[in-house]
């Protein structure tokens, strides 16, 4: 209900179908060959596939989309930043700042190119995965991120792991004993888990289970010599915070989803075929219910991506959302910029594949006339 | 309506938004202390003269969590005030010329959800100044593009009523179609909208100041008193639970009455008659 | 011969939820029986709101949305299924009683094969094997008129048009031979040419397999070619009950009696008079994607007269209606109007050209602005156009309500407050609030109730002689061509297929389209539909 993602259905007309996928190769940088008979003939032939092969357009169409997207938000994220005010080289020297200092420092960050080079030289590393080097520590983003990006996947892969299958379960539970005790109990509970900031869960949960009874360890750190059911251990808590903070959302829209399919006409004319509760939810009701909760699923890891930075600054993990804070603190512009895009990234990567599998699995759009 | 067809959950939700909007609007009276007033030892345990104990650097905890619900409450409803208004000229301008325009601001939106909006406001603020003004405008703007989402469903579910056209036909102007047919009639969704945008800014704006980058010390609020007293959390001090639970319980009293708000719209459209 | 279904004293009731207020137990059918023998055919007839689809699944013992079978008995061969638990229920439905929803596109499972779903209660009751139950699917699918049966039931639904949906519905009905099938209106959604076909094989199909029927429609025509018996029905109670000669030909009620009376209204036609309103030449239209609604369509209307168009869904008839407005600019071609040409856009016209066309919708619940009330309503057009403000527009306001048989009562109500017919007067006094000279009306009769309609077409005539307004009539019903029309417009597929004087119009010799859709409008006649079937089988034995 809050939170989902920027890509609207899977209802798409022809005439935009065709235009977005021809114009994503030439916004990823490849620059196209301004030909307008090539292009013509591109329009015609994307036509005769998208109507031979709708499916494989459509999904053809979400990736340049999804790639398009991430292509504008680097822009954004790059461009942005310039265009707002303040001058870094002052802020990064502070109040020791002479005419000179600034001067070279700006040379030495390289800020004294025009910003589109920057830009471009900026984009051309990010694709290859070098995101320059950070102001503060003077150290290889890239490097910091590395490892920093595999404890926050690590992290955000065990929330998922159980969050996602719980949810479900939950959100099924509610449909089964709709407007009943249990499902009235999953409602005011889940209202009451979506309207918690993570901080607080967090250290609820830290003062509990790591402070008082002691069964739990607090701070959350990770180091390379670790063992892996050291790991496990030492991310019990922070994986149970995010899974208490996507769990209410996910649940919740998976009860709407799975209500909405068991109040439609079809499955009406299962009831009044005299087939049993069972046959009904498994035969007709959850094909139908799979694409919308595949749906729901998708944007929560989405949202869980994000989750993730709060609760490493909470447990002092050293993942990327502590790394992103810590460097927008001493406005490290590098690692700001590399960690803003790798969660975006990430983001746009995930609402992609809620809209590709909610395609794929639409049985109009598999099996078309 | 009347007061009796209100739920009791709702009724708890209303009481504790009233609750909360006193003590914002009469922090000065209700408060025993001052706001950054050094009263006693740190981390006082609560009881005797400080209710609540005090807090990282001996100030009361009861007076700053007073004073923080002005703050925390002004600056959420500043921001969700500002998003909405942002938000329902551009999605209902959007709505009602459609063409051009729409797709202008549609796409544009949608490259601006595509960016979660905790990260981007965290690369923007990064890049701006520390000001008041600017942290409640980053949020109206970030939260604006959810407005503009919902503002443009429910504006374009209205536009397409045969009323409209209706409108249109004889010749009425945009103005009037927005203001006398279209906003009357997605009044009770929108109200709905903007509880939940509420509820959101506020826990959104905690998470800043939370993470450093909202409301600035000395000044009071209450993600930002989490982030000062949570070193004690380690010494088993709750002083930094006593406002992550004020900002929760504000939330799930906003949450409380539009969830109620939102069962009435939908009931209002009546269950399924006999065909 | 032993009752195959007895419904004894049936009460059935819903809970509502009114915004505001407490829950209220509503009654929306009350002491209602008949009785069904094998092999023959109920017909419920009834209004919206009747109660007619209730009454028609306590026959399956289910209340949709909220509606419990509160009182009375169903009895299935002597065994009150309304006593039995869910397990027992369960092997009534689908095997002794099958359900054939109005809307078939929303009752199959768009994830399943036709195939499967048709065959599924037969298997799952365990009534035949697989091999049998496909066997007698394709038998179905024969005796149903349906389109390459062997393969029909490889494909999805939605790879098929309505009307074969519809006879696939039938078919998973008739697939496990049960005793008995309740059809819920199976063919208000269909076009009329279609209407026929489907309605001729749900016929043949349940003659042919000996099953009883209970079919359920507010079209007292149709039910007379397919029933036995016919109960009327209104407001929950029964109206009147007999046998289908009996209540179409002697109807004994007077309620029944209007509804039997209500197509044979008529109208002569004015003469063409060179004095022309509004003339439409060579207009091409199309959308924005591309796709064009409309080929070369000329048409005119002199004034004070009626233009009815004609024509089933999709065959451009409300898109005209939006050309002629300028909601839709059509590509080529042109509109004159008093001589004058209209421009293109509705941007470019006139308050004043604006004034002049007024509209009139089909449905008028979504053409009010729910929010506001009748004064306001009616008193817009009479501020914008007219300035008009105070005492003196509420007056014009009660003299409207008054052109239109409403009293000024109604004056501060909400279009929610209103029964359908007066909603449908209301907009009717909006138009007429501006002083057109033209109104354009789009099926505004199609959404009510029969002798409500009829109430609606007479206050057109009664103010087309008051005020000498023209009406463009937008229609699928050829009866109401045939009450009010001056001259014909017949459209097909966008393009126009006859145009004139009713009288010629109506009368052969036809073109083909034409002679379809007219030989396919029921009639209130017992035997018309073997008649035209007849005819047809003729007709193609001649070919």
């Amino acid at each position: 209900m809050m939170e989902s993602g920027p890509i609207t259905g899977p209802v798409v007309t022809d005439a935009t179908a065709g235009e977005t996928a021809l114009r994503s190769p030439d916004l990823a940088g490849v620059p196209a060959k301004p030909n307008p008979a090539a292009d013509e003939l591109g329009g015609t032939f994307w036509r005769r596939f998208a109507f031979r092969r709708p499916l494989a357009a459509l999904i053809l169409q979400r990736l340049g989309l999804s790639v398009g997207l991430l292509f504008a938000v680097s822009l954004m994220i790059f461009g942005g930043i310039e265009a707002l005010p303040g001058d870094f080289a002052t802020t990064y020297l502070g109040q020791s700042a002479t005419p000179q200092a600034v001067e070279n420092i700006r040379k030495d960050l390289g800020l004294d190119r025009p910003w589109s080079e920057r830009y471009l030289s900026w984009l051309g590393g990010a694709v290859q995965g070098d995101f320059g080097t950070s102001w503060a520590s003077r150290n290889s983003v890239s490097e910091q991120i590395g490892n920093r990006l595999g404890n926050s996947l690590f992290l955000a892969f065990f929330a998922a792991l159980i969050s996602v299958p719980l949810a479900v379960g939950l959100g099924m539970l509610a449909v089964q004993f709709r407007n009943r005790l249990p499902d009235k109990i999953i409602n005011v509970i889940s209202l009451a888990a979506i309207s918690l900031p993570e901080f607080f869960i967090g250290y609820l949960l830290i003062m509990f289970f790591a402070v008082k009874w002691g069964v739990a360890t607090f701070p959350a750190t990770v180091y390379d010599s670790m063992g892996f059911t050291e790991r496990l251990s030492a991310i019990a808590l922070p994986v149970a915070t995010l899974v208490l903070v996507v769990l209410a959302h996910m649940m919740r829209m998976t009860r709407a989803a799975i209500l909405n399919v068991m109040s439609s006409a079809y499955v009406e004319t299962a009831e009044l075929k005299g087939l049993g509760t069972f046959r009904i939810i498994a035969r007709h009701a959850a094909p139908n219910a799979v694409a919308p909760v595949i749906n729901v699923v998708a944007l929560n890891l989405a949202y869980l991506v994000v989750g993730v930075v709060v609760v490493e600054v909470v447990f002092v993990y050293p993942g990327m959302g502590q790394y992103m804070v810590d460097a927008v603190t001493v406005r490290d512009m590098p690692v700001v910029q590399a960690c803003g895009l790798i969660f975006a990234a990430f983001y746009i990567f995930l609402n992609m594949a809620a809209d590709i599998l909610a395609i794929l699995a639409n049985p109009r759009l598999r099996h078309p006339r | 309506m009347n007061l009796r067809s209100i739920p009791f959950s709702a009724w708890i939700g209303i009481i504790g938004i009233a609750i909360a909007l006193l003590c914002a609007l009469f922090a000065p009276f209700l408060a025993p202390f001052g706001e950054r007033e050094v009263v006693g030892d740190i981390w006082l345990p609560a009881g005797g003269d400080f209710l609540l104990g005090t807090d990282n650097l001996g100030r009361d905890l009861l007076s700053r969590l007073i004073y923080g619900a002005r703050t925390t409450i002004f600056v959420a409803l500043a921001a969700t005030v500002l998003s909405f208004a942002l938000g329902m000229i551009l999605s209902f301008t959007a709505a009602v010329t459609g063409g051009f325009v729409d797709q202008f601001f549609s796409r544009f939106n949608d490259l601006m959800m595509a960016v979660p909006t905790l990260i981007f406001a965290l690369v923007v603020l990064a890049v701006l100044p520390q000001h008041l003004w600017i942290l409640v405008l980053v949020m109206a703007v970030l939260d604006s593009t959810r407005v503009f989402r919902i503002g443009r469903a429910v504006a374009l579910d209205v536009a397409v009523m045969e009323f409209v056209e209706a409108a249109r036909l004889r010749g009425e102007g945009n103005i009037w179609i927005i203001f006398r047919e279209i906003l009357p009639n997605t009044l009770s969704p929108l109200l709905a909208e903007f509880g939940l945008r509420f509820a959101f800014s506020i826990l959104f704006l905690s998470t800043l100041s939370f993470l450093g980058l909202g409301i600035q010390p000395p000044a009071a609020d209450w993600g930002g008193m989490v982030k000062d007293n949570k070193d004690g959390i380690i010494f088993g001090i709750s002083a930094a639970l006593i406002p992550g639970a004020a900002i929760a319980a504000l939330a799930i009293c906003v949450n409380l009455v539009v969830d109620w708000l939102m069962k009435r719209t939908s009931s209002l459209k009546g269950g399924r008659g006999d065909a | 011969m032993p009752e195959l279904l007895s419904v004894k004293n049936l009460k059935i009731e819903a809970t509502s939820y009114p915004p505001g207020e407490p829950p209220k137990v509503v009654t929306l059918v009350e002491d209602v029986s008949f009785d069904l023998q094998k092999g023959k055919v109920l017909g419920l007839i009834g209004e919206s709101g009747a109660g007619k689809s209730t009454i028609g699944l306590s026959a399956l013992a289910y209340g949709r949305g909220g509606c419990r079978i509160t009182g009375g008995q169903v009895l299935l061969n002597g065994r009150d299924i309304l006593k039995l638990g869910r397990g027992g229920i369960n092997s009534v439905r689908g095997r002794h009683v099958c359900y054939v929803a109005q809307s078939a596109a929303a009752a199959f499972n768009p994830a399943h094969k036709l195939g499967d779903q048709v065959i599924e209660a037969s298997l799952r009751h365990g009534i035949m094997n697989r091999e049998e139950a496909t066997k007698r699917a394709l038998y179905l699918f024969r005796v149903l008129g349906l389109p390459n049966p062997e393969t029909f039931g490889d494909r999805y639904p939605h790879q098929v048009s309505g009307g074969q949906l519809q006879r696939a519905m039938t078919a998973m009905a008739l697939c496990p031979n049960p005793e008995l099938i309740v059809f819920d209106e199976p063919t208000t959604a269909l076009d009329v040419t279609t209407q026929i076909d489907v309605l001729a094989a749900i016929k043949h199909a349940i003659e042919e397999t000996d099953t009883a029927a209970l079919y359920i429609t507010h079209d007292l025509a149709v039910v007379a070619q397919i029933s036995d018996d016919i109960m009327v029905l209104r407001h929950g109670k029964t109206v009147e009950y007999g046998t289908t000669k009996q209540v179409i030909e002697a109807p004994r009620e007077e309620y029944t009696r209007a509804l039997v009376s209500v197509r044979q209204a008529k109208r002569d036609e004015a003469p063409d008079q060179t004095d022309t309103l509004l003339k439409i030449e060579h207009v091409h239209a199309g959308y924005a994607n591309g796709f064009k609604v409309l080929h070369d369509v000329s048409m005119h209307l002199p004034k004070g007269q009626t233009l009815a168009i004609v024509g089933e869904s999709g065959s451009g008839k409300s898109t005209l209606a939006r050309v002629i407005t300028g909601l839709l600019p059509p590509s080529e071609g042109r509109i004159t109007f008093e001589g004058k040409e209209l421009p293109k856009a509705l941007k470019g016209r006139t308050n004043d050209e604006l004034r002049r066309i007024q509209m009139i919708y089909q449905m008028a619940d979504t053409a009010m602005n729910p929010r506001q009330t009748v004064r306001e309503i009616v008193g817009r057009p009479l501020s914008f156009y007219f300035g008009m403000h105070g005492a003196k527009k509420t007056e014009r306001v009660k003299e409207l309500l008054d052109q239109i048989e409403m009293g000024t009562r109604f004056l501060d109500r909400y279009p929610a407050e209103l029964s359908g017919g007066q909603k449908q007067r209301v907009a009717i006094a909006r138009a007429l609030a501006a002083q057109p000279e033209l109104i354009l009306c789009d099926e505004p009769t199609s959404a009510l109730d029969p002798l409500v309609a009829e109430g609606i077409l007479n206050l057109l005539l009664k103010l087309q002689e008051e005020t000498a307004v023209s009406y463009v009539f937008i229609t699928h019903d050829i009866a109401i061509v045939r009450a009010i029309a001056d001259s014909v417009a017949v459209m097909h597929r966008g393009r126009l297929v006859r145009f004139g004087p009713k009288s010629k119009v109506l009368s052969p010799p036809f073109d083909d389209y034409t002679d379809l859709l007219l030989k396919s409008v029921p009639e209130m006649e017992i035997g018309w539909l073997e008649k035209v079937l007849k005819t047809r089988r003729m007709e193609s034995a001649g070919n």
